[in-house]
């Protein structure tokens, strides 16, 4: 080793840096080990066979032609799986619960709940040879009355009843009278479509035992909750298990639950005794993970003569799974954005025999406020006021709802800065009253929201006396640049140059860390990094004093006069006593910042939409998202998240839509080409720009940035629209037969 | 996937000898869509014959002043070649409106003419199809999504939309379609080439079991100079069409001595608009014409409520097409 090379490592501003990604060769090369690179010797591969009906019970399963085929190591089904524990009740109580995808114990089981469950599995030496023999096998089923169609079951939904950690309804006031004596009012109806993630990375397991050890390589947002589900549903102690995670390609939501696939995995590992790789095809990932569930939803909003709101009025109807699922969040961002002297939000919930719908970028903001957004537009309209000026007129100070501090809240300059980048000012107010030859042209505004949350991160730090340091968290790498911005905090917590610092992560032997979920996981390391080095500063003061060496002195030489080649600190701890104090203490925090504060993500996002004349093709042309996401860490990912937010809400505005086919609930459209996703040429340049200013009750000042760039998007997208051909759609996505 | 054997052809003689004495055979173009099929469990060959290697892949002027582009040509060079390009542009258009630059790399000419229905039915084995098994019932018409499906040339048995795009401006160019075969060659004007459903939706064309296709005639067609292919679809690229118009117009003193118009999108095969076009023959070149000829021809349009909206947006962009050529 050269001594030469540590003079050179001169600290340097590095927080809120556009640093290069640490993995972005390793990404870029393809060296990159994601959970289906790992070619075990004996590998073989395992294909899904899918219910073709909603709901029934097996009666029959013909696998001699499967079985026949060479290459082909066990064929599965519900009469030779190896029993399984139940998947456990989901209960707050114990998060990890809420790890299940479905209540179903899978090909433990001769009922089917949703069409496209998994009913058999195949091992094989290829994974062509698995998918033949998966299509050679015959299921026959005896039907039972399904319900499967939204619109049709829409009466029957339900209001969702208040819960510790998610709201149901709420009201203040009196706002079913407001709205009626109201000067001007709307009263409108929206409704948006089932989505699904499209993660490049269909989910892939490769699933590995050593005697009564479990390895599972698994593309998850939240390794410790697949750990705990694996365990317990194989029952093994959980030492047994182990996760890794090292790079996930792209999640959106879509890998926080343990879905069919990783399951059947592990029990094809078991059967066959070889490390199996169950890759989903992407109808796999249609068919066995949850989406983003359809919503309708109802948004009436009164205002004075001058635009002062005085009722807000925002319900919604979505669906779960009879075998699992949760209530989307839709209302969420109307508790908090306007100051109406009303307010009245509920969400209803109706049940269908299909999946458990799944969490999305933004769940709930991303499709409420695309309707609460669209439904300010549509006032502003009849109130003859500017859009912006709308907002600004009824921006409040504290929570509209019950009068809770805003942590932090930079709308107001947000939209001031966005006008002015934009020009804003340049529009003419009237609809359909700008074009470019055959172009309508339009621009429209919508405000951005998403609230914060920090989840306890257990690390490890150390520091050697070459002045390496170390930092050990299980977070996870989607893509984010995760493990790029905890450098740059490490770095700048203990004041040490950037290559001076490595970051293990992606693997359950490391300490626990966060779900990569509710755009927490920066926040939440940010914090056990930076307790980590508050201590290990303290940790190295005492050792100077003892060793009669001045504090001020390098760390290295501290650890070395004392004799010692590295000092290492922990924050939080993994199991025993230790591990409960510390998730007691979460809760407790959790809900007393939550009594006292609204903490969220804000931003204002501007868009110029064209719509062609003839035809009702709509083109993005312009976009511009200014935020408030607190502390930047690194302003090129943090940009990159906030981007690809907004091209996801472009493609959630113009064009995604997972058909559900209404007598039989089968997904029709299970494929990427009659799924549209935006393409390149769907997408403009996308000016971002962060206000940057920290949230003075955040770790680090960090506010998460992975999804509020979706939010507002759709409801941008459809004002603009508006003002360019003056149609109103109020049905995702705006597809250009709703414009002709 | 079903395995299959896999087998190379390097003359035309061979590759059609080949797939007279094999049974259960099937040409191999791209791939690009029989491959596909063979994954979803649609297509069962046991044996493919390669036919990229045929020496069927070239673009070039006859000695009538037509246009033969070789049946292996691939999607790009096609649409890129100069005599393609200056004489019948529409068809340039045409090709570079469908799949991505990686499929046209690989698709064939004779493989585009021949591909399947995107119909997601058709796709998927656990819905009934007419087209995929006969008789069997057919999941769009009974209540299930026809956003995509046709509006012309449908039957009760099937309304799956052809999906081509090079295809449509074939119809509009009057393209030949020539054939061999162990019984000889043939021309197949390319309106004879495709069939409507009626009650036989998995017959398709009228292409004979092991005729292959060698190459595709374009005639000597100077109005094709004046020509565009508009395609309308649901995201600006990769996306098949909602609706699309191959046109082409000739006009003399503000009145049209020659319009060509077919339609995509619509039709349950490549929709040449012979309504349409009799209406526009001798016509002032207008606007009011142009609307008028559309009308005509969508007014036998078979519409559903979830594909009603076609007939006004063909309307509007045969319209519009037309009259960007004036
Ligand atoms: C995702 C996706 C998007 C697409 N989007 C579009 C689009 O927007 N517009 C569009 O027009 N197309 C689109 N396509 C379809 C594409 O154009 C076709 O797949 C392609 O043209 C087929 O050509 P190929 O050579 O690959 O055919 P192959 O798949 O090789 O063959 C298709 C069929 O033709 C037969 N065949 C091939 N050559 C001959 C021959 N010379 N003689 C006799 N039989 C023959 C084969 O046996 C087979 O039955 C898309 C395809 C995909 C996968």
């Amino acid at each position: 080793m050269t001594q030469t090379s540590i003079p050179t490592r001169t600290p340097q501003r590095v927080l809120g840096e556009p640093i290069d990604r640490v993995d972005g060769h390793v990404k870029t090369t393809g060296a990159a080990q994601y959970s289906g690179d790992h070619l075990y010797p004996d590998l073989a591969h395992a294909a899904l066979v899918h219910a073709t009906v909603p709901r029934a019970r097996i009666t029959h399963i013909d696998t001699t032609a499967a079985d026949s085929l060479p290459g082909v190591h066990a064929v599965i089904t519900h009469h030779n799986a190896p029993r399984l524990q139940p998947p456990p009740k989901p209960t707050l109580l114990n998060l990890p619960t809420l790890a299940a995808g479905t209540s179903v114990n899978y090909l433990n089981t001769d009922e089917v709940h949703w069409n496209g469950q998994p009913v058999a599995v195949v091992v094989a030496d290829s994974l062509d040879i698995a998918r033949e023999a998966a299509q050679r096998i015959r299921v026959t089923y005896e039907e039972l009355p399904a319900t499967v169609d939204f619109e049709q079951e829409e009466p029957n939904a339900v209001p969702q009843k208040n819960s510790a950690l998610s709201d149901g309804g709420g009201k203040k006031g009196d706002a079913v009278a407001a709205l009626k004596s109201a000067d001007v009012s709307v009263d409108l109806r929206f409704s948006t479509p089932m989505q699904h993630h499209n993660a490049i990375e269909p989910h892939t397991t490769t699933a590995v035992w050593n005697g009564k050890a479990l390895t599972v390589h698994d593309g998850t947002q939240h390794i410790d909750w697949t750990r705990r589900h694996l365990a317990l549903r194989f029952k093994l102690p959980l030492n047994d298990v182990r996760v890794i995670s090292t790079f996930v390609g792209g999640a959106f939501g879509g890998k926080t639950n343990v879905w069919a696939g990783t399951i059947l995995a592990v029990v094809a590992a078991k059967v066959t005794g070889r490390p199996v790789k169950l890759a989903l095809s992407r109808e796999g990932v249609y068919r066995t993970t949850g989406g983003r569930t359809p919503s309708t939803q109802r948004v009436a909003l009164g205002a004075d003569a001058d635009g002062q709101l005085t009722a807000l009025i925002h319900t919604s109807v979505t669906q779960m799974g009879r075998v699992g699922g949760y209530a989307e969040q839709v209302v969420s961002q109307s508790r908090h954005l306007y100051d109406a002297e009303n307010i009245l939000v509920q969400q209803h919930q109706l049940t269908l025999d299909s999946i458990a719908n799944g969490v999305m970028r933004a769940p709930g903001e991303s499709i409420g406020s695309f309707a609460l957004e669209a439904a300010m537009d549509e006032l502003a309209h009849r109130l003859d006021l500017d859009p912006i000026e709308l907002r600004m007129r009824n921006e409040p100070d504290r929570n509209p709802m019950d009068g809770k501090l805003f942590a932090r809240r930079g709308l107001r300059e947000a939209y001031a800065r966005g006008a002015e980048r934009f020009r804003w000012a340049d529009r003419t107010p009237e609809p359909r009253s700008m074009r470019d030859g055959r172009w309508l042209v339009g621009t429209g505004v919508a405000t951005a929201f998403h609230p914060a949350w920090v989840f306890p991160a257990n690390v490890t730090m150390r520091l050697s006396a070459d002045g390496d340091v170390l930092v050990r968290c299980g977070f996870h790498e989607m893509g984010m640049g995760a493990a790029t911005a905890f450098t740059q905090v490490t770095a700048h917590a203990l004041r040490v140059p950037l290559d001076s610092v490595r970051i293990e992560y992606g693997d359950s032997d490391l300490p626990i860390g966060p779900g990569a979920g509710g755009s927490a996981q920066t926040a939440s390391v940010s914090r056990a990094i930076l307790d980590a080095a508050a201590k290990l500063k303290k940790d190295l003061a005492a050792l100077a004093r003892r060793n009669n060496t001045s504090p001020d002195e390098a760390p290295a030489t501290i650890l070395s006069r004392a004799g010692r080649t590295h000092h290492e600190v922990a924050v939080g701890a993994d199991r025993g006593i230790g591990r409960l104090a510390g998730q007691v203490r979460f809760m407790s925090t959790l809900l007393r910042e939550r009594r006292k504060y609204v903490k969220a993500a804000c931003g204002a996002q501007f868009c110029e939409v064209r719509v062609d004349s003839d035809t009702g093709e709509v083109r993005v042309t312009r976009w511009l998202g200014v935020f408030d996401i607190g502390t930047v860490v690194n302003a090129k990912t943090a940009a990159s998240q906030l981007r690809g937010g907004i091209v996801m809400g472009i493609g959630a505005a113009l064009g995604e839509e997972t058909l559900v086919d209404g007598h039989t609930g089968r997904i029709v459209n299970a494929n990427l080409a009659e799924y549209h996703v935006p393409v390149h040429a769907d997408v403009p340049r996308i000016d971002i720009e962060c206000l940057g200013d920290p949230d003075p009750t955040m770790p680090l000042g960090v506010l998460g940035a992975g999804e509020v760039g979706i939010v507002g998007v759709a409801g941008a997208i459809a004002n603009a629209v508006h003002h360019a051909t003056g149609l109103r759609v109020r049905d995702l996505p705006i597809t250009l037969d709703k414009l002709l | 996937m079903r395995r299959f054997t896999y087998v190379t052809a390097n003359t035309v003689t061979d590759a059609v000898k080949t797939k007279a004495t094999t049974p259960n055979a099937k040409y191999l173009g791209g791939g690009t869509n029989l491959v596909d099929l063979i994954r979803a469990d649609i297509e069962h060959p046991d044996t493919l014959i390669d036919i990229t290697r045929l020496p069927l892949a070239d673009v070039e002027e006859i000695s009538t002043g037509a246009v033969r582009i070789g049946a292996l040509t691939r999607n790009s060079h096609a649409a890129a070649h100069p005599l393609i390009r200056t004489r019948y542009p529409v068809l340039t258009q045409a090709i570079l409106a469908g799949a991505s630059g990686q499929l046209r790399n690989m698709a064939t000419v004779g493989g585009n003419l021949l591909q399947r229905t995107r119909c997601h039915y058709f796709y998927d084995t656990a819905a009934p199809c007419n087209k995929r098994s006969p008789g069997e019932g057919c999941a769009a018409l009974n209540g299930g999504y026809t956003r995509n499906h046709a509006v012309l040339g449908t039957s009760r048995n099937c309304i799956a939309t052809h999906p081509s795009d090079m295809a449509v401006a074939l119809a509009a160019l009057d393209a030949v379609v020539e054939t061999e075969s162990a019984e000889g060659n043939r021309r197949i004007p390319i309106e004879d080439f495709h069939k409507p459903p009626g009650e036989t939706p998995y017959s398709e064309t009228t292409l004979g079991e092991n005729e292959l296709i060698t190459a595709i005639e374009l005639p000597v067609l100077p109005p094709a100079r004046n020509s565009r292919y508009r395609k309308v679809r649901d995201r600006s690229s990769y996306a098949f069409a909602l609706v699309s118009v191959a046109a082409a117009l000739e006009t003399e003193n503000g009145r049209i001595t020659n319009a060509r118009l077919a339609l995509g999108g619509v039709g349950t095969h490549p929709w040449r608009a012979r309504t349409a076009e009799s209406v526009l023959k001798g016509a002032p070149a207008t606007e009011s014409t142009f609307r008028e000829a559309a009308e005509a021809e969508l007014s036998t349009a078979t519409l559903l409520p979830d594909n009603a909206f076609k007939a006004p947006l063909a309307v509007r962009t045969i319209t519009a097409t037309l009259t960007s050529l004036t």
